[in-house]
This record gives C-alpha cells, sequence and structure tokens, in this order.
C-alpha cells in the first residue's frame, strides 16, 4: 500500500504512521504576490480541521497545545466580565474559545454557544490575494495556508483580505501571526496540536472528505435532538474551508460570535491581486506599493469605479499592525 | 466508582447532578460524549448554574444549592407513585423486605432517639428485627407495614413535584420531564449512570446526597449494570489512592478502621467487626476482616507483631474521637493544642473554610512545616500582601520550614483513578534545584527519628524501632517496593485451603491477591484491597494493553483495578435471579449453571448459587440498602436538611437548622449567618481552565483564566448596579473578598418558599502566589463545619452579600 500523504483519520490523536514527508516547495500552489510560479510536483489529498461545536466544552486545551507547540507568549490579562480569554486573537494566540449565551426563542431554554476561532484556510484565501509580499503567504495543494515570515512585511493587508478578521500583527516584531493548522505537524504525519489535546474529540482532523462524511453523521445525531438546522460550515464564498464546523443551528452562524453568515474575499481584494501580478512590487517600500497601488487602482482599466472607491478606503485606513 | 470512566459509554442516560463533569474533569467526560455520540445517549444536568457540562446537555435544570435531597425522594416517590421500579431486582437485591424494629420512628424531620444538645443520635433502634433463627425478619410479598419499602414509601410522601419546586426553585415542568427520563431507566434494558463530585460532598448532608441517589439507582436496577452506578468523579489525581491506603485519620488501609480508646484489646476491637451473616446463605465478605487486619500488622511490624502481642496490636494509637480530621485539628490548633503542624502536599489557607480562622490557627504554631512543589499561601501565610494577605507579619512567631518536593512528572508510581485503575507512571523529567522525592523526605525524618528513639529513648518506643524499614536504601524507599510491599507476601509455604499437600505460595513470594491472606501471621500485606497489583506476575499497575475484548469498554488488560482486576463492582446485579443478564446486549458475567463467567471479574464467589448469594457481598444482608441501619448518623432515610446557612427556613421542618447531626463547634456556631443578614446564596466552584491553586504558578493557565471573579445573574447586577468586569465586593459573616464580576444570563434568580433567591457563584483557584493575577478564594468567606459522617466541608451552600467597589489594595 502507498504511504499516506496526510494524516487519514478521525480521531484526534493518530498513531506515528510511515509518511510522505511534504509540504516542501513542491507542494505549494498559490504563492502570494507571484505569477510565475512553477506548477506543483504533486496533488496532496485535501485535509481539514472539524471543529464540532456541538461536542466543545470550552476547555481551552487548545488554546492551551497550540500555546506549547507554537511556543508562544500571550500576555496575562485582566478578567473583563467573560470567560474569553485573552480577550481576542493577538499574534501569540493563534486559537481563541468565543463565548456566546444565546437565549433560544424557539425553545426559550438559554444555550452556551462556544466556538473556537482561528484560521479557516480557506480554498480561496482572502488573505493570500491581499498580501503585496510574495511568498509571505503560501497555499499547499492539502489546502494549508501557511504564512511565511522571513517574507513578511507587516502591512497588515492579510487582515483586510480576511472575511473571518484573523490574523494579527506582532507588536514586537511587526510580523503576521495566524494559525497554521500546525503544517509542521501535518508535514510529518501528525495532526494539529488543538486536536490532538481535544478531550471530547470536539476537534478532528482528515482528509476532507473523511470529515465531510464525519460532520453529516454529526448532523443526524443533532437532527435527532431536536436541532432541525443542524449541519456544516463550509462557506462557498470562499471556496469552501479547511477548516470546518459543526453547527446545531447552521442557519445562522451569527450567533456563534459573529460568525460570518455569508463570508466572501472582498472584490477589492481580487483586484488588487491583478494588480500585484503585473506590478512585481515585492521590493518597493511599503509606502511606495501604496502611493503606487492607488495610481495603478486609478488608472486600472480592469477595475470599477465602485471596486476603486473600496480600494481607497481600504488602503487609506489601513495603518501597518494596526487593526479595523 | 462503582463502573470506570470507559464504562460511561455504554450508559443511555448521564445524569451529571452534584458535579460538573465537562468543567471538572474534561478528559474523563469525553466518555459521555461518546454515549451521545455513538449510543444516542441523552444528557441531563441539574445544577444552580448553567455549566460547561449544560452548554452539551439535553436537559438542563436549575437548582438551588443544597437542596439535591429534596430533588431526588421527589424522584423517588415519582417512582414509586407511577410503577417505575425494577421490582424483581428492589425485591431480591435490595434490603426493601426486611423488617425493621418497632422503636424507629421519624417525625417531622427528625428520627427517633435525638440528642439536640449533644447533636447526636442513638442509633440502636435503627435495625432490623431479627427472628429466632437469628436471621432478619422479611416479607418478600412486601406487606409488611415495618418491611423497609413500605416504610420508605411513608418517608417520601411529602415530596410532591410541589413540594420539590417549593424547596428546589425547580420549574415543575422541567423536574417532570427528568424525572420522567429518569424513570424510564426502570427498564432492564435501559441504564442509567449518575456522575457526581463535590457538588455533592461539600454539604453538611453531603454523604446523604449521594446516598438518595445510590436509593434511587437501586430502584431502578441500575447498579453492577454496564453504563449504570454510581461514579464519584475524584477531585484531585490519586485522592482516590489516598482514602484506598488510608490516609484519614479514622481508617486504616484497605477500609479498615482505626480502633477507638475503649477497644481495649484485639478481642474487643474484632468483637464489634465479625460481620455474622444477617440472612441465610450470604457471603458478608467482612467477615475476612481479621485476615486483613493481621497481615496489616505483619507488614507494619514483621517479627515483632506474634500472636501473643495480639498482633502488635498496642502500636497502633487509639482514638479517643470519632475523627481527627482537618476541622478538628484546625479548632484544636486554634485552641492552642496543637503547636506543630506538618503540610505536607496541602495548602490549608485556601483550601479549609474561614480563612481567617486557619490564619489564626497557623500562626499560634510554633512550627509548620510544608513539602509541596510550589510556594504555597500556606507557607507564605506570614507574608503580608495587602488586601490580598492582610496580616502582621511581625506579631507571627511561627517558625515555617519549606521542604521543595518533586511533583507528579518527576515521580515513578502509580495513580489510582477515580475507576479505581492503579495506573503505573514513569518520571517524564528531572526535579529541579533542592527538590526531593517525598519517599526521600520521610525516610529522612523516620529515620532522624528512630535514631533518636534509640539514643534517648522515649515514651513507648516499641512502634518506631519495630516499624518494618527492609528497603534497599533505607533512605529512600522506591515505588516498586512500596508497591510489593502493599500486595503483599508469604511469611511461610502457603497451602491450598482445599488441598493441603499443594503449595499456592513459597514463603517469601508475593501472594497472588487477598484471597491468599491468612490471620495466622503467615501473610502479610499493607493494604488487602490493593493486592494482587504486583504479585509474582510483575507489576500489574503497569499493563498497557488497550484491547477491548467484546467491546465492553472494561479494558481488563490496561493497568489493574481494585479489587482483583474487577472493573464493574456489584456485577453480579447485572444478572438476575437465575443468573441471566437483565439485559443480553448488556452482558458483563453471567451463571453458567455451575459457575460465573465473562468479561469481568465476577463480584461474588465463582460458584455460588444466583439463587442463594446476594449480590451485595460486603453487606451482612446480602442485599443493598435502601434503609442504612444505624451507619448514617442523620438518619437511614434521607431528609431535606437546608444549608447552615440558608435563604429560607427548612419547609420541612422550620426549627431545624442544618443537618441536626452535624458537629458544630461552639465559636463557629455564632458565626453562621441568617438571611436577613446576609442575602445572598452563594456557592464555590472549579473552572476547567485552571487546577486548585497550583495552576496559577503556570503561565498558560494563567493567561487562559488569568483573575479572580464571581459570577452573577443579569438581574442582581442591575438590582445592585454592578456592571460588567466592574470590581464587587464579596462578604460573609466570616471574611470579605474583592472581584471582577462576570454577569451572565448562565445563572438565574429562583424562587424558593415564595422568596426570590439570588445566587453568587465564587470559583477557587485564586490566592497571592504564583504568576496569574493575585486573588482571593472563597474559603475567605465559607463557614467552618463539614458532613456529619465524613466532615468534608460545607463549601457549595453559605450567604453572603455584594456590592460594587474599587480596586484592591496590592494588586
Amino acid at each position: 500500500m502507498a504511504l499516506p500523504d496526510s494524516p487519514r483519520t478521525a480521531v484526534s490523536n493518530p498513531p506515528t504512521q510511515g509518511f510522505i514527508e511534504n509540504l516542501g516547495p513542491g507542494d505549494v500552489i498559490k504563492r502570494s504576490a507571484t505569477t510565475r510560479l512553477p506548477p506543483p510536483q504533486r496533488e496532496l489529498t485535501p485535509v481539514a480541521k472539524l471543529i464540532d461545536v456541538s461536542k466543545c466544552i470550552g476547555c481551552k486545551a487548545c488554546q492551551s497545545a497550540c500555546v506549547e507547540w507554537n511556543d508562544t507568549h500571550p500576555a496575562i490579562e485582566d478578567n473583563v466580565g467573560v470567560y474569553t480569554n485573552p480577550h481576542d486573537l493577538t499574534s501569540e494566540m493563534f486559537t481563541l474559545m468565543r463565548f456566546a449565551e444565546w437565549d433560544n426563542p424557539d425553545t426559550g431554554n438559554l444555550e452556551w454557544l462556544i466556538r473556537k476561532d482561528g484560521c479557516m484556510h480557506c480554498a480561496e484565501p482572502g488573505c493570500l490575494e491581499a498580501c503585496p509580499s510574495p511568498g509571505a503567504i503560501v497555499q499547499y495543494s492539502n489546502g494549508i495556508v501557511d504564512f511565511n515570515h522571513d517574507n513578511c512585511i507587516g502591512c497588515g493587508y492579510c487582515i483586510k483580505g480576511c472575511p473571518f478578521d484573523i490574523p494579527r500583527v506582532s507588536k514586537t516584531d511587526h510580523k503576521a501571526y495566524k494559525c497554521t493548522l500546525c503544517s509542521d505537524r501535518v508535514a510529518v504525519g501528525q495532526g494539529p496540536a488543538c486536536a490532538k489535546a481535544c478531550p471530547t474529540k470536539a476537534i478532528t482532523f482528515g482528509t476532507k472528505e473523511d470529515m465531510k462524511a464525519l460532520a453529516a453523521e454529526r448532523v443526524v445525531d443533532l437532527k435527532s435532538r431536536g436541532y432541525e438546522n443542524a449541519g456544516l460550515y463550509d462557506p462557498e464564498g470562499v471556496g469552501g474551508t479547511h477548516v470546518m464546523y459543526v453547527l446545531h443551528h447552521a442557519d445562522k452562524p451569527h450567533i456563534y460570535s459573529d460568525l460570518a453568515d455569508k463570508p466572501k474575499v472582498s472584490p477589492v481584494v481580487h483586484a488588487w491581486k491583478g494588480v500585484t501580478k503585473t506590478a512585481g512590487l515585492a521590493a518597493v517600500s511599503l509606502a511606495a506599493v501604496a502611493a503606487l497601488a492607488h495610481g495603478l487602482f486609478a488608472r486600472a482599466n480592469k477595475v470599477t469605479a465602485e471596486d476603486d472607491a473600496h480600494a481607497r478606503e481600504f488602503l487609506d485606513g489601513n495603518e501597518p499592525g494596526g487593526r479595523p | 466508582m462503582t463502573n470506570s470512566w470507559t464504562d460511561i459509554r455504554n450508559t443511555d442516560l448521564a445524569v451529571v447532578m452534584g458535579g460538573n463533569a465537562a468543567e471538572a474533569h474534561p478528559c474523563g467526560f469525553k466518555w459521555v460524549v461518546e454515549a451521545k455520540a455513538h449510543r444516542g445517549a441523552r444528557l441531563i444536568v441539574i445544577d444552580p448554574r448553567y455549566t460547561r457540562t449544560a452548554s452539551v446537555s439535553d436537559l438542563y435544570l436549575p437548582i438551588r444549592q443544597g437542596t439535591d435531597i429534596a430533588f431526588l425522594l421527589g424522584v423517588i416517590k415519582y417512582c414509586i407513585d407511577n410503577n417505575k421500579v425494577q421490582w424483581e431486582y428492589v425485591k431480591n437485591f435490595t434490603n426493601a423486605a426486611l423488617i425493621v424494629k418497632e422503636g424507629f420512628s421519624y417525625q417531622d424531620g427528625l428520627f427517633n432517639g435525638y440528642d439536640e444538645q449533644a447533636r447526636k443520635y442513638d442509633t440502636s433502634e435503627w435495625d432490623y428485627e431479627i427472628g429466632p433463627d437469628g436471621f432478619a425478619k422479611v416479607d418478600m410479598t412486601l406487606q409488611d407495614p415495618r418491611c423497609v419499602w413500605n416504610l420508605l414509601k411513608e418517608h417520601v410522601a411529602i415530596y410532591t413535584p410541589e413540594f420539590v419546586e417549593r424547596i428546589c426553585g425547580t420549574p415543575r415542568a422541567k423536574f417532570l420531564q427528568a424525572t420522567q427520563m429518569m424513570a424510564e431507566t426502570s427498564s432492564p434494558t435501559k441504564a442509567m449512570t449518575s456522575m457526581y463530585a463535590l457538588g455533592w460532598t461539600q454539604h453538611s448532608k453531603g454523604s446523604q446526597n449521594i446516598r438518595t441517589m445510590a436509593m434511587l439507582q437501586l430502584i431502578l436496577g441500575n447498579i453492577g449494570i454496564r453504563g449504570g452506578g454510581m461514579n464519584a468523579l475524584r477531585g484531585h489525581s490519586n485522592i482516590q489512592g489516598l482514602t484506598d491506603v488510608g490516609l484519614m485519620s479514622e481508617l486504616m488501609p484497605g477500609y479498615l478502621n482505626m480502633p477507638h480508646d475503649n477497644e481495649v484489646d484485639l478481642k474487643t476491637y474484632l468483637s464489634t467487626r465479625q460481620f455474622k451473616p444477617l440472612r441465610p446463605n450470604q457471603t458478608s465478605y467482612w467477615q475476612n476482616y481479621p485476615k486483613f487486619f493481621v497481615s496489616l500488622q505483619k507488614a507494619l511490624f514483621g517479627a515483632a507483631a506474634t500472636k501473643d502481642n495480639d498482633w502488635a496490636y498496642d502500636y497502633i494509637p487509639k482514638l479517643d474521637k470519632p475523627m481527627y480530621d482537618v476541622l478538628q485539628t484546625f479548632e484544636l490548633m486554634h485552641q492552642g493544642k496543637v503547636t506543630g503542624y506538618f503540610c505536607q502536599g496541602f495548602n490549608p489557607l485556601l483550601a479549609f473554610p474561614n480563612r481567617e480562622k486557619i490564619t489564626q490557627s497557623l500562626s499560634k504554631l510554633k512550627w509548620l512545616v510544608t513539602m509541596d512543589p510550589l510556594d504555597t499561601e500556606t507557607s507564605r501565610f506570614w507574608e503580608n500582601h495587602g488586601d490580598y494577605n492582610d496580616v502582621d507579619t511581625a506579631s507571627i512567631q511561627t517558625e515555617v520550614i519549606q521542604l521543595p518536593t518533586t511533583c507528579f512528572a518527576e515521580e515513578e508510581g502509580s495513580l489510582t483513578n477515580s475507576g479505581r485503575w492503579l495506573q503505573w507512571h514513569w518520571p517524564g523529567g528531572t526535579p529541579p534545584g533542592e527538590a526531593r522525592h517525598d519517599n526521600w523526605i520521610m525516610a529522612q525524618i523516620f529515620l532522624r527519628l528512630r535514631d533518636l528513639y534509640r539514643k534517648e529513648g522515649g515514651a513507648y518506643a516499641d512502634p518506631i524501632l519495630n516499624l518494618t524499614w527492609d528497603y534497599a536504601n533505607p533512605n529512600e524507599p522506591t515505588a516498586a517496593e512500596l508497591a510489593k510491599e502493599i500486595n503483599g507476601k508469604a511469611l511461610a509455604d502457603l497451602h491450598d485451603p482445599k488441598d493441603k499437600s499443594k503449595v499456592v505460595a513459597k514463603a517469601g513470594q508475593q501472594v497472588l491477591n487477598f484471597s491468599q491472606l491468612a490471620d495466622d501471621g503467615t501473610t502479610a500485606c499493607g493494604c488487602w484491597i490493593y493486592s494482587g497489583c504486583f504479585n509474582e506476575a510483575g507489576n500489574n499497575m503497569a499493563r498497557r494493553d488497550n484491547t477491548d475484548a467484546d467491546e465492553l469498554g472494561t479494558y481488563a488488560g490496561w493497568t489493574w483495578s481494585w479489587p482483583l482486576n474487577r472493573r464493574i463492582i456489584y456485577n453480579r446485579a447485572s444478572a438476575d435471579l437465575q443468573g441471566k443478564p437483565w439485559d443480553p446486549s448488556r452482558k458483563i458475567i453471567e451463571w453458567d449453571g455451575s459457575k460465573w463467567v465473562g468479561g469481568d471479574v465476577p463480584d461474588i464467589a465463582p460458584t455460588a448459587k444466583p439463587e442463594e448469594v446476594g449480590p451485595f457481598i460486603m453487606n451482612a444482608e446480602g442485599t443493598a440498602r435502601l434503609f442504612a441501619r444505624g451507619l448514617m448518623k442523620e438518619g437511614p432515610f434521607p431528609v431535606h436538611y437546608e444549608p447552615f446557612e440558608s435563604p429560607i427556613a427548612n419547609p420541612v421542618n422550620p426549627k431545624i437548622r442544618g443537618n441536626p447531626a452535624a458537629r458544630v463547634f461552639a465559636d463557629d456556631l455564632a458565626q453562621f449567618a441568617t438571611s436577613e443578614e446576609f442575602p445572598y446564596a452563594a456557592t464555590s466552584y472549579r473552572l476547567t481552565e485552571q487546577f486548585h491553586y497550583w495552576t496559577k504558578h503556570d503561565r498558560v493557565n494563567a493567561v487562559l483564566q488569568p483573575e479572580f471573579f464571581v459570577e452573577i445573574s443579569e438581574e442582581l447586577a442591575k438590582e445592585k448596579n454592578i456592571p460588567l468586569g466592574g470590581w464587587v465586593r464579596v462578604w460573609s459573616k466570616r471574611g470579605s473578598v474583592k472581584a471582577k464580576a462576570v454577569v451572565t444570563k448562565r445563572i438565574k434568580p429562583m424562587v424558593c418558599d415564595g422568596k426570590t433567591v439570588h445566587v453568587v457563584g465564587i470559583p477557587l483557584h485564586w490566592g497571592f502566589t504564583g504568576v496569574a493575577r493575585k486573588g482571593f478564594g472563597p474559603n475567605s468567606l465559607t463557614p467552618f463545619v463539614g458532613d456529619a459522617n465524613s466532615q468534608t466541608p460545607e463549601f457549595k451552600a453559605f450567604l453572603v452579600n455584594i456590592e460594587p467597589t474599587t480596586a484592591p489594595e496590592g494588586k
């Protein structure tokens, strides 16, 4: 039997197995601000992390494992009256349990909706499309979207490009950070650290196909418990995602701490991407990028007036390292 | 646990009441999630707060803290009234049919024999009528008005859904919905598991909370079966091991108990521990008590324990009080009668109630030794930390000696989990700095003490001088040596009782298990229930075969479970009177016509005939007990008693305050508040992100839950003008704390006895050492009183007041 190219398991703790090491340069299918990308040497099986919100108990073991595996140092903050700690994603905290108290109007019962927030690893990644720095963001053929910090210029466009408001720029090294889907673990046949730490298998990892099948089983169980709108969150607007949710109320993603109902990459970002392809902006300074971009957008015949307005807003309101 | 963590996946209905398994036991809780995902099991959570466990439940019910008995007696009444009883089980496997003495009676919250002054009962009438044959009288038709079943029926009659709602604040419709779900498991083919923890134990009637659910589980026929049982989720890694090896003032290893000072010799001591069967043919396994006791004495004192000196019975200290629990010890310390204190792996300044009293007590000591891997608050009790520890350091003369120890991950040994599995582990790191293993420290202290006794003599030095200490390195006994000592060995050749020519263990060999123990000095065993853990087959606790034969969920090859590697205790009760499983799909053991066989070690003699020998072999009746005889301090049936500090008077009898049989020290009684002074009902609990007072020393945990807070409802916040995340002061009659306010929908006011009751939730993980933000614990506020039977402090129900305030000094 051929060795697998991705950890294929519906459980959180795959045994070490014979494995083709991957996620090298030959597995890259998209590269930020790069036009002449050599074709990938092979096609890896798409992977996905499935986060079953209905099985999640909000223990934050995933956050703990993320901090330990990635060796980050989030700040010890104050309590501000909620269970969500730290209070937001940071350049040191790539994943975050967000807690929402929701009164279900249909049943009259309270529901405590706990969602693990973090990078969704979109098939059409807005961050990568928005990124002006060649090779700072790559997408592998298994679907993982990864940041290469050596190439990151800290402009923060990835945050603007992200329909889920995920990346954060470090105040220390001025580089953008987010969940890597543990590409360093996946490359050697291990699932992500969060999935390994999850005590209830609310987080599982495997091929996207397997994860969708697992989600389908979960949806049947949830429907049997009266959650008529239970379903899988794998939004089409970003081409599907490699991090998916099982939601009890898939018709209302926003009740889960403002999960986007219909996420999509802004048309401005698409336009911007087109520009970078021809401009080759890697070597120029940020200010020059912005100025040049403005000029290019203004005269580009491919860009509509509306897109232009968005572009101005997008670029003008964006300080390096800042957040909306 | 009667069952194991892994067995919970076999349940149809998990009831989490008196606990918050997802929050406090997230790894074990996976088995509930498994049962839900793969069996379609349902989960009911009953708690004053909508918890993390509730967040994945099918049904959540609010309940006022301290009213669980009323709720559960209401469920029992429902089952009796609606014929939701597994009759064959109840008639044959419980004492429902046994006849109770005429002298036993109950009225308005009190049983016969109560002495109000002493807060004690005369329990002599709380027993069975004994017939001329010397056995308890029985009426298998359940017609006799004095049989346990009819007394129980009468006892629970007042606990109607209306009365339950009035006491508990649980909406009647939800109570009935949950009750119906539980009652359905009276079917022989349905199982319900009860998962509980300190939410039941930390009450002045904690033991009766648990007993009431155990009674319900018996009525439903859910004890001894896969997916059923009474499952105590232990709050510390190895707290199960602590009780098993007898680290309680009134216990000896394996639930033998300490002699009292009126038990002047071994004969007298054993005379009340004979456990003569109360029904014909019954096993009454405690009849083996002398074997276990003598073998323990041989393990402790070796050749110095002889038949002629009553197996060194005089070496064992005798109790002059029922027990020297922590509350009693600190009471004596407070009175100046305890002047030195050894604190090993324990942080009483945060872990025991009425912190002001704890501080005063520690300040009266001449010396305090702490043995801990962390810099605990107790070892720094004398240090001023502003509002967080406002002591006058100069006035404290206690000499404190801190001995740094290793932590669990730096040690080899076994930890006993909630499911009674002894799991061997190996060190994962080397100890830092001067940290030493507890074994080394204890050995050093012992060897030095023994030397002093040898050189200088002393009052009755014999037990110290004769203590067995034959370890390869006397300075540091190894975990394996101690485990082998606990397992026990033959001191002479042991013969098969059926064939005396056959030697089953040669002198010096490890015994196979406790079945080989003898009361004639030929065996030594440190803890009989652990016997079998490390025998001639090797260290069974180190086994790591995770095969799940027949998918029973027992994992018999994984580590070792006491007793005898049995995974479900009382498993004989999983089969009917003929020995056939009640539910073929839930088979665990069965009678094959000549012996018991199956996937678990039978909890009955292998050839005991099913029609003759009852499943509850540790009880002299052979049955489980719906009526506890004289074994519970506050009565043979549970009664609803309010907490000592309660927002309402007891609707059962307003004159009774708290548990009438709970021990209360005079000074503490004066410090109990009324609801006029302190209007809000407080409770305390753990959070997933932290473990007790340890993990605030760890940076990652401190990030995940950084700062002390209290939780209140939106309604109370509005009434008191408290903003989300604002500072509040919470105070009781014993102390005051400052915290951040978490204002939540997960706590809602309840109406009890016509009065609105607001709940204030107080988590327990903060102090003034470590890397998390400085904070307080609920023990600054809680009353100094414990459960009448176990003396576990009443941390779960007390009264406070609350107001907005400013940040503490020293933040």
